[in-house]
């Protein structure tokens, strides 16, 4: 089965076009990244996948069109990590991952025992066990970001959609969070879409990179066949060298104007 | 290792709370111009209300100063209270807006307007005024609410908040020119304004008693989907929740509600913000535990402070608005101070 398949999807936002008829797929057990300049409309594309925008166009979800399904069915397929998460500082770690559960939910119905277990689990997963009493205004960036991961791996969902998921964080906190996130990956199979902006670290997580420009898909296909010279022009200003280390991943260098 | 409970009522918050509800009822009960021993009041209200014939020792008249005046008077307080505190907590969930009150979306201008319509048209009777308050308040939400969602634009709560600006700007400029024109009922209009549960008997408890439990029920099974709330719009559809289907039915049964205690009580300020902030800060910031514990301390605040209004300068009454804004801002500045140095973030 397929993860995501987007067909010719627009996204609007009062008249000015974000997303102008992307086309995108994303195979079951799958990370692929997506890249571009600010404005490119990977945020906007991960909100359409997400349903949080109206769109034009096909978006099929696990062999499903998008549009048939509920809210509650969609959140049960899609778990998203937003960009700027909001976390009620007087909450608890654990109430919040146990949000997580929300799709699983009936309106009027509250959390059984293999929803505490799920969400235990799920902290317990990113390492965040002894989080759980903790009030989110005291955690620091990694705390919050291990917290919110592990809300999305609560949902229990085969798609997880990322948006720059380690803005704000420090190089090693960075590495952790797209290692818990590689982890997740493998262990369930899912299908992983992130905005990333360190293309260094997109080339090495994903399997294909896609990079947007002007709300259009210009490229897809694997590390090495995305991050060009041709391409990367694509990013206004940008003076960088793509070299190979030590391993042959790639690495994307910046040059200061000589 | 585990993740601890969801952040339910712990026992000894719901215990307080019962026990500081029962003491502001019993202290309700007690006080009045007739000096009656506490004791056989309690064994007359049981007398009453349970199968088993007790003798209290009061005579007809003192039986009927506990039945009919003291004991109505003390629970539709305690109703409109708990009402009013459930409001205000859902309305601070609803629209992730600490200054939320039950008034937010045009209900009191709407009553307001209701209310001086009636009593300038020479209704002021029992009857009319109630009705007519309760007409303009549901009138001014439905108008706020319309207003929040048209010209394209999404139906967000600060849409709704800026409408139900603009609705009470409208409904009270109205009121006022009613009320400019209509000089003589002033005085008329100017009480019922500041709130009063003068009653006599339990006429207005039995009106109050069906939509207060409908309200409150229906805010109630809200608590956990407010929690989900807390999160933001957009993180809570991807959550699956429905924002603005959870909002509708949240308004709607906390302007039922609402309306219903303005029209038999008047408009009574302060209740539905200080009593969930002082609940959120001494209990919890979770809706499982501001929106039970609210009902119960909204209910006791409300009855202890008619208890003061009503024999602090007796036999004459100080308007319950007063006295909820005079004791309840002290209160709760004191709170916010115990808070602050308790070592908050």
């Amino acid at each position: 089965m397929s993860g995501i398949r987007m067909t010719g999807v627009a996204v609007r936002y009062n008249g000015t076009p974000a997303l102008v008829g992307a086309d995108l797929s994303v195979a079951m057990g799958e990370w692929v990244a997506l890249i571009g300049p600010n404005g490119a409309g990977k945020s906007t594309l991960l909100r359409a996948v997400a349903g949080t925008v109206p769109y034009t166009g096909e978006i099929e979800l696990g062999d499903r069109p998008a549009a048939s399904l509920s809210r509650r069915a969609r959140s049960r397929r899609v778990a998203v990590v937003p960009q700027s998460p909001v976390l009620p500082d007087e909450m608890t770690a654990g109430d919040y991952v146990l949000l997580g559960r929300t799709p699983h939910l009936g309106y009027w119905a509250s959390e059984s025992e293999h929803d505490l277990e799920v969400a235990a689990e799920a902290l317990r997963r990113l390492e965040g066990g002894e989080l759980a009493g903790r009030r989110l205004g005291r955690l620091s960036g990694g705390e919050r970001q291990r917290v919110v991961l592990a809300r999305a791996l609560a949902q229990d969902s085969p798609i997880l959609l990322l948006d720059e998921p380690t803005t704000a964080l420090d190089i090693g906190h960075q590495q952790t969070v797209l290692d818990l996130v590689q982890g997740m990956r493998r262990e369930r199979r899912i299908a992983v879409l992130s905005a990333v902006h360190d293309l260094t670290m997109a080339a090495q997580y994903a399997d294909r990179l896609v990079l947007l420009d002007g709300g259009r898909v210009v490229a897809d296909g694997s590390p090495s066949d995305v991050l060009t010279d041709r391409h990367l022009k694509r990013f206004p200003g940008a003076r960088v060298s793509v070299l190979r280390g030590p391993d042959g991943s790639l690495i994307v260098a910046p040059r200061r104007r000589t | 290792m585990t993740v601890p409970r969801p952040r339910r009522v712990r026992p000894a918050v719901f215990a307080g709370a019962a026990a500081l509800l029962f003491g502001a009822l019993a202290v309700g009960l007690f006080s009045g111009p007739s000096a009656l021993a506490p004791w056989s009041v309690v064994v007359e209200v049981v007398d009453r209300i349970t199968p088993f014939d007790l003798d209290s020792g009061l005579d007809t008249r003192q039986a009927a100063v506990v039945w009919d005046l003291r004991l109505p008077r003390v629970l539709l307080g305690a109703v409109v209270g708990a009402t009013l505190a459930a409001a205000g907590a859902a309305y601070q969930g609803v629209f992730r807006n600490p200054l939320a009150d039950p008034y937010l979306l045009g209900v009191a201008a709407g009553a307001g307007l209701g209310a001086t319509l009636a009593i300038a048209a020479g209704g002021g009777s029992a009857l009319v005024v109630p009705v007519a308050a309760f007409a303009g308040a549901v009138l001014a939400v439905v108008a706020t609410y319309t207003l929040g969602g048209v010209a394209g634009m999404r139906r967000t709560g600060v849409t709704l908040i800026l409408a139900g600006v603009a609705v009470a700007a409208f409904f009270t400029a109205a009121q006022t020119f009613v009320q400019q024109r209509n000089a003589d009922s002033i005085r008329e209009v100017y009480s019922w304004i500041l709130g009063r549960l003068g009653t006599v008997g339990w006429g207005e408890v039995a009106i109050l008693a069906p939509y207060a439990t409908v309200a409150v029920s229906v805010l109630l099974l809200h608590r956990r989907l407010l929690d989900v709330l807390a999160v933001g719009e957009e993180e809570a559809e991807t959550l699956g929740a429905s924002p603005a289907r959870i909002r509708l039915a949240v308004v709607l049964a906390a302007t039922l509600g609402t309306a219903a205690a303005v029209a038999v009580a008047g408009l009574i300020g302060f209740v539905g913000i200080v009593v969930p902030h002082a609940v959120r800060l001494t209990a919890g910031a979770s809706y499982r535990i501001i929106l039970p514990i609210s009902v119960m301390g909204g209910a006791a605040f409300l009855v202890l402070a008619d208890t003061v209004a009503r024999t602090a300068m007796a036999p004459s009454e100080i308007p319950i608005g007063v006295v909820t804004a005079f004791v309840g801002g002290p209160f709760f500045a004191l709170v916010l101070r115990t808070r602050a140095g308790g070592g908050r973030t």
